[in-house]
C-alpha cells in the first residue's frame, strides 16, 4: 500500500507484469467501485486476478501491461486505485482509449512501448518521462516509448486536467 | 484535400476548425451525462475546478441517472444516490431516479440527444448515441466534471473504420449478430482510438432500436464512437419519442461522411451470409456462429442491458416464450432498460408472458450486467446474456462464464436450457417479431 509519499517514476522499482486485454473489471472489480476513495479501492486492486497485489505492492512500483491495457469500462476508479496503491506509472504495449485518457487526466504516468513485452515480472525498471524511455535495470535494457503528443504534454505539465481546466477558467 | 468522415466533420463543427484524423481539438459539448457510479467523482472535480459557487455550463443539457445500483443495494450506493439528487437539485440538472432506467436508454427515449450532438457520458457505452447520428463517447469522471464546468473538452480526432452491410438480414438474425461478427473480425482492440461507421443498405433498413445496438457495442472493439448516419427513420423516431421534429435537418451534409472520406479500411458484408452469433467467454471478440456452441448447458439467462433491454428485445423473447415455460434447469432474469420499457411490457402482456414462463422480472436498470446485484453469478454458473460484455468475472465469480447473444438466441435457448440456434424454433413464432421490426421504425 501507498506510504503517502509521491512515487517518483524516475526511481527504479519492481515491475508487476500483466498480460494482454487487462480490462477495468480486472483492475478494480465492479463490486468495489461504489467507492471512489483511492485508499479504500486500492485495497482491492487486481483482487480477483492477483490477490497478493494490494498486500504486497510498495509505493513507487510499476504496473506493466501487454496490449490493450485498461479496456472496457470508463470507471476512473481503475487508474485511481493504482494511484491509491502508490503505483508510480504504467507501461504497456498499448492502452484502451478511455483508460489512457483517465490516467493522463489524473496525472498517473503512462508510457506506450512495443517493447514492454520484454519486461518480466519482478524486473527493476524506471520511467524517464521527458525522453519517453523505460530503463530495465535487471536486464540492462532501454526501451523507446511513443512520445506524448504536444497537447497532452501541456496537460501533464500543468499537473493533469483539473489544474489545466482551472487555469483555463481563470483566463476567461 | 480528401473529404471527411463523420467524426472529422463533427469535431470540425464543434471546434470551429477544419480538422482531420490525428489533430487535437477542444470541442464544444452539447450534452453531459453521469450516473450513480461515475457522478460522485465528477462532482468532486466540478467543485474543485469551479470553486464553491460553480455553475453548470448548461443545466438543461446536463443529465444524471441512477441505474447501476438501482434500487440501492447498500448504504454506500444509497449515499451516492443522494449525492446525485442533491447535486442535481442544487445545480438545476436533469435527474432520473431509481426505476427510470439505464442512462443510454433514458437519454434517447427522453429526447436529450439529437443528430449532430456531441455527447460525453461518464460511461463507456455512451457510444450508443451514435445510433441517432450523434457523436457519443465515453469519458471518465474527471473529464466529465471539467466538461460540466466549461462546456468543452479535449479530443483527438479519430481515424475511422467503416463497416458496410448490404442485403436483407436472414430470419432470426439481428443487429446484435452483425456487431458481434464485426467485433470478432477486427478484434477487441480493433477500433481503439478510432470511430466505427456503420453503413450500407442493411444498416439503412434497421429501425432505431437496432441501430443503437451497433453503436452501443463499438466500445467492445475499443471504439471512441460508433456511427449510423441520421436519415428519415431517425427523424421519425425522434418525433415519435419527443413529439417534435429533430432540431437538425437529418439530410444536412455536415451529418454525412463525404464519399471521398479517408478510412483506415472498409469491411464489407452480405447480410444473407450472417448467422446468429454467440460470443464465448471471456471476451466479446470470441464470436462464433451459434452452431459451434449449440448444446452448451447454461444456468442463467439474462435479458436486459443498454445493448438489448429495449421493448422490441423483450418482445422477441416473449414471442418465443408465449405459452411455454423456460426449461427446468435454467433461471431467467429479465431487466427492462427503462421504466417506459417496463410500462410497455405491462400494457402489451409481454410481462405476463415472462412471468407465466417462469422468468424473474426486475425493475428497470443495469441489473446484473456488471456483477453488482440482482442475479450475480456463482463459481460454476454459465450465463447466456443479451449484454455487451463477458469479461472474466463480469457478472460475478471469476470462475463463472458469460456467453453473449441476441434476444432471439437467448429466447430459443431458454426453451431448451442449452444454447440453441434461434432458427430451430418454430418460425411462426417470429411473425410478431417481424412486425415489431417495422412498426416502431
Amino acid at each position: 500500500m501507498s506510504t503517502g509519499d509521491d512515487p517518483d517514476p524516475a526511481t527504479p522499482a519492481r515491475a508487476w507484469v500483466f498480460g494482454d486485454d487487462i480490462d477495468t473489471d480486472q483492475i478494480i472489480p465492479s463490486r468495489f467501485i461504489v467507492s471512489s476513495d483511492p485508499e479504500e479501492i486500492a485495497q482491492h486492486t487486481f483482487e480477483d486476478l492477483r490477490p497478493e497485489f494490494s498486500e504486497s505492492v510498495r509505493a513507487g512500483e510499476f504496473v506493466v501491461g501487454g496490449e490493450n491495457f485498461g479496456s472496457g469500462s470508463s470507471r476512473e476508479q481503475a487508474p485511481l486505485s493504482l494511484l491509491g496503491a502508490g503505483v508510480a506509472g504504467v507501461v504497456a504495449q498499448s492502452f484502451a482509449r478511455i483508460f489512457f485518457r483517465n490516467a493522463i487526466n489524473l496525472g498517473l504516468p503512462v508510457l506506450i512501448s512495443p517493447e514492454a513485452g520484454r519486461i518480466r515480472d519482478g524486473d527493476e525498471i524506471h520511467m524517464e518521462l521527458d525522453t519517453g524511455t523505460i530503463v530495465n535495470h535487471t536486464r540492462d535494457e532501454r526501451y523507446e516509448a511513443e512520445p506524448l503528443p504536444e497537447f497532452l504534454q501541456s496537460i501533464v505539465e500543468r499537473g493533469g486536467l483539473k489544474p489545466y481546466t482551472k487555469a483555463k477558467l481563470n483566463e476567461q | 484535400m480528401t473529404g471527411k468522415t463523420f467524426a472529422e466533420k463533427q469535431l470540425s463543427g464543434k471546434s470551429g476548425r477544419d480538422v482531420h484524423a490525428g489533430d487535437y481539438v477542444e470541442a464544444e459539448i452539447d450534452v453531459a451525462m453521469a450516473h450513480d457510479i461515475t457522478g460522485p467523482l465528477a462532482f468532486q472535480t466540478f467543485d474543485e475546478v469551479t470553486g464553491s459557487d460553480g455553475a453548470l455550463f448548461a443545466p438543461d443539457r446536463t443529465v444524471f441517472t441512477i441505474d447501476h445500483h438501482a434500487p440501492a443495494d447498500g448504504v454506500q450506493a444509497a449515499n451516492n444516490h443522494n449525492a446525485l439528487r442533491e447535486f442535481a437539485a442544487e445545480h438545476g440538472a436533469h435527474q432520473y431516479d431509481v426505476g427510470d432506467g439505464i442512462c443510454h436508454q433514458v437519454l434517447v427515449e427522453e429526447g436529450h440527444v439529437g443528430p449532430g450532438d456531441l455527447v460525453v457520458g461518464a460511461d463507456s457505452h455512451s457510444t450508443t448515441y451514435g445510433g441517432l447520428g450523434a457523436f457519443g463517447t465515453g469519458v471518465g469522471s474527471t473529464d466529465l466534471g471539467t466538461a460540466m464546468a466549461t462546456g468543452d473538452l479535449w479530443f483527438r480526432v479519430p481515424e475511422t473504420r467503416r463497416f458496410e452491410v448490404e442485403g436483407d438480414l436472414p430470419e432470426a438474425v439481428y443487429a446484435k449478430d452483425l456487431v458481434l461478427k464485426f467485433i470478432g473480425d477486427v478484434g477487441f482492440a480493433g477500433c481503439t482510438y478510432m470511430a466505427a461507421e456503420y453503413a450500407g443498405s442493411t444498416v439503412a433498413a434497421l429501425p432505431l432500436h437496432e441501430r443503437f445496438v451497433l453503436a452501443n457495442m463499438a466500445i467492445e472493439m475499443g471504439g471512441k464512437a460508433g456511427i449510423v448516419e441520421p436519415d428519415e427513420r431517425t427523424a421519425r423516431y425522434l418525433e415519435a419519442q419527443t413529439g417534435r421534429a429533430p432540431s437538425t435537418d437529418v439530410d444536412d451534409p455536415a451529418l454525412h461522411a463525404d464519399p471521398d472520406a479517408e478510412y483506415v479500411d472498409v469491411h464489407t458484408y452480405r447480410a444473407e451470409e450472417i448467422a446468429p452469433q454467440v460470443s464465448t467467454p471471456s471476451n466479446p471478440e470470441n464470436a462464433v456462429d451459434v452452431g459451434k456452441v449449440e448444446g452448451t448447458e447454461i444456468d442463467q439467462l439474462f435479458v436486459g442491458t443498454c445493448t438489448n433491454g429495449r421493448f422490441e428485445d423483450m418482445q422477441v423473447v416473449a414471442d418465443v416464450l408465449e405459452g411455454e415455460e423456460i426449461a427446468p434447469n435454467v433461471r431467467m432474469v429479465v431487466v427492462p432498460a427503462s421504466g417506459a420499457v417496463y410500462q410497455q411490457m405491462l400494457e402489451t402482456g409481454v410481462l405476463t408472458t415472462f412471468v407465466d414462463a417462469g422468468a424473474v422480472v426486475q425493475s428497470a436498470g443495469c441489473g446484473p450486467c456488471a456483477g453488482y446485484h440482482q442475479g450475480v453469478l456463482g463459481d460454476s454458473d454459465v450465463c447466456l446474456a443479451t449484454a455487451n460484455r463477458n469479461f472474466p468475472g463480469r457478472e460475478g465469480s471469476m470462475k463463472s462464464s458469460v456467453y453473449l447473444a441476441s434476444p432471439a438466441t437467448v429466447g430459443a435457448s431458454a426453451l431448451y436450457g442449452e444454447i440453441t440456434d434461434p432458427r430451430r424454433v418454430d418460425t411462426s413464432r417470429y411473425d410478431d417479431v417481424a412486425l415489431a421490426k417495422g412498426a416502431r421504425s
